[in-house]
């Protein structure tokens, strides 16, 4: 009796459950469609630009001085005598598959390779954006705030630096003062030479990899090799993070929201962290998205100094030695990533922004 | 006598530039109490800036002066930053002209409210969020509970403007400081904002600075009036008496008005003597 009654009637009341189900599911197939879309384009360019290269696919699998019966086996065999929308079913066919076909430089099939080398850039391009973002966005933070003080000066310059010295001088140099001189970090590579292929590959990202196994010496040693490449990618991100953050930082501290909740007596701390900040949010992880897909698409340059086997300096020899199965393969799962985290960035979106709803 | 609550005296506000100092507000004294205290002029007289300088907000490099701002015979101006923030929302609030931009977008309207009673009153959050449905009733706002799970888009400018008001008066501040509220509104709900201001002030015994640009609104709605004019205060009167005002600057702003009774043809057009802006501040002191 008096428990059933109703004494709560001023707490805040949430919508039914179907509400929120329909518009999440409704949000989860566009989601899925678009991504099946897109991919399909990506793979349709990457299929077409495979035809056109002036490359026969034959001849470079047989060799100049095969015989023509040999040839035609091997023309047959690619599905080459096939009308083009036929041989880019097959393509489809095997690419979902995961079947990139074989690389000619070593005759293991391409996804092999990719499962390979992707793990190493996206533990050298994890790590970096970490950096970046660790770092970039309080200093962007402050130096809007303390626009035109000693540290807005301080962050510009480095900001300047980070973007226009070509990264592999900062590379090279980095190398001979923390590796040559100082001996503060490992040198080029994964790891050293005693530790190659100690612990059991599950991720193939050799720090989690170790973690796993506790083996904490080869954790150690990844460690000491990956973090001047890593902190050298961070310097690039953190550059061009922390200049956007200043940017939105700015202009939402202009704003009047901003005197309202000076107008409260509010501190200045969480003035700019609770209202300004969560305002810039949404444009901000635009920026970290785009940073992070642009170093996971491989800096080619830092990981050729520093022979990090990752898919940038993957794609860079194959395409030299017109290994074009395994560019392509390379090609989609850049494309892939680049997919992946916009959706992703997307749906980040309307967690933190109410009006994208 | 009427108790005073605040005392400005010789207040400047002056902004560096490379041209120079730049004051925006030159000398200006008055003094408020229980009263509703209208400040009107035209862009750039300084009105919003004299609001904006009795809560120090005006940012560097902006820079504020005056031989004294007493609140209750205290001096703002010795007081710490620390201390200013017990003074803002407590004790001195302001509504600023548009709802649009003054409410946070990414939080909801519960928060904001809450977070401002909070910010002053240690209780908890229920406590708190029951409070604010209080408020949102007291300016008229029916199904605030859906009110406050809602974000600032979704409401319109006269709802917003109401729950500024709601959001700026619940930590009960002595001293409300309205920034022209009703000018980015619609005439149809200006009237009604206004009226949910005025008596939520009557009945708390506040003092109200209402900032406008806009003559008859404030002589409607004010017990006394300053006009500005290039930073200064031209000249004071009792509201009802604005229409009999002598300074040539507020004459001309009456005579440049349409009127409805004696319709004319070509409205007067305002003529500006530089000797206006020169002349001493008239000050504003009961």
């Amino acid at each position: 009796m008096a428990l059933t009654e109703d004494n709560n009637e001023r707490r805040p009341t949430r919508a039914p459950l179907s509400d929120t189900l329909w518009p999440a599911l409704k949000t989860a197939v566009r989601t899925l469609s678009s991504i099946a879309v897109t991919l399909l384009g990506l793979l349709f360019i990457t299929f077409i630009i495979g035809r056109v290269m002036p490359i026969d696919p034959v001849l470079s699998i047989v060799g100049e001085r095969a015989s023509q019966s040999t040839y035609d086996a091997v023309y047959e065999q690619l599905g080459l005598d096939k009308p083009l929308i036929v041989q880019f079913l097959y393509y489809l066919w095997d690419v979902l598959h995961l079947d990139f076909g074989t690389s000619l430089l070593n005759a293991r099939p391409v996804s092999e390779d990719i499962a390979r080398v992707f793990p190493a850039t996206l533990e050298l391009a994890t790590l970096g954006i970490l950096f970046g973002v660790i770092l970039g966005v309080p200093l962007g933070v402050l130096a809007a705030v303390r626009k035109g003080s000693w540290i807005d000066q301080v962050a510009r310059v480095l900001a300047l630096v980070g973007y226009s010295m070509p990264i592999f001088w900062l590379g090279l140099m980095g190398l001979l003062i923390f590796y040559g001189i100082l001996g503060w970090v490992g040198g080029p590579g994964r790891v050293g030479i005693f530790y190659v292929d100690v612990v059991p590959s599950v991720t193939g990202m050799i720090l989690i990899d170790a973690a796993l196994d506790g083996n904490w010496d080869v954790f150690k040693d990844a460690f000491s090799h990956i973090i001047l490449p890593a902190s050298l990618l961070g310097y690039y991100s953190l550059a061009y993070i922390s200049r956007m953050t200043r940017s939105f930082m700015l202009e939402q501290l202009s704003a009047e929201y901003i005197t309202t909740a000076r107008v409260k007596g509010m501190s200045e701390w969480d003035v700019i962290w609770k209202h300004a900040f969560k305002n810039i949010r949404v444009q901000l992880i635009t920026v970290i998205a785009l940073s992070y897909a642009g170093l996971l698409e491989g800096s080619v340059l830092t990981e050729i100094i520093f022979s990090w086997p990752g898919i940038g300096s993957y794609i860079t020899t194959a395409l030299l030695s017109a290994d074009m199965n395994a560019v392509l393969g390379g090609t989609v799962v850049v494309g892939l990533v680049f997919i992946l985290l916009n959706i992703f960035s997307d749906l980040l979106y309307k967690v933190f922004d109410p009006r994208a709803k | 006598m009427m108790s005073v609550l605040l005392d400005v005296e010789n207040l400047w506000v002056k902004f560096p530039t490379r041209q120079g100092v730049f004051d925006a507000v030159r000398g200006v004294s008055f003094t408020l109490g229980r009263e509703r205290l209208g400040i009107v002029g035209e862009s750039g007289s300084g009105k919003s800036m004299t609001g904006r300088a009795i809560l120090r907000l005006i940012r560097p490099p902006g820079i504020v002066e005056a031989d004294h701002i007493n609140l209750e015979g205290v001096n703002l101006l010795d007081k710490t930053e620390k201390e200013m923030r017990d003074v803002r929302g407590q004790r001195i609030s302001m509504v600023m002209q548009d709802p649009k931009f003054s409410l946070n977008p990414v939080m909801t309207i519960g928060d904001q409210i809450i977070e401002a009673y909070r910010l002053h009153n240690s209780v908890s959050k229920s406590a708190a969020y029951n409070k604010s449905l209080e408020m949102l009733e007291a300016v008229s706002i029916r199904d605030s509970e859906r009110v406050m799970r809602a974000y600032p888009h979704e409401m319109s400018g006269g709802m917003g403007q109401r729950i500024m008001i709601a959001m700026m008066l619940i930590p009960n501040p002595e001293i409300l400081i309205a920034d022209e509220p009703t000018s980015a509104l619609d005439v149809s709900v200006q009237r009604q904002v206004l009226d949910i201001m005025d008596k939520l002030v009557k009945e708390r015994g506040m003092g109200l600075i209402f900032i406008s640009h806009d003559l008859n609104l404030v002589a409607d709605f004010c017990d006394r009036v300053l006009i500005m004019y290039a930073g200064r205060i031209v000249e004071v009167c009792d509201a009802d008496k604005l229409h009999d005002a002598k300074h040539p600057y507020t004459r001309g702003l009456l005579n440049s008005l349409p009127r409805l009774d004696a319709p004319r043809d070509r409205l007067e057009v305002l003529q500006r003597d530089p000797a206006w802006s020169d002349a001493p501040s008239v000050s504003g002191r009961v």
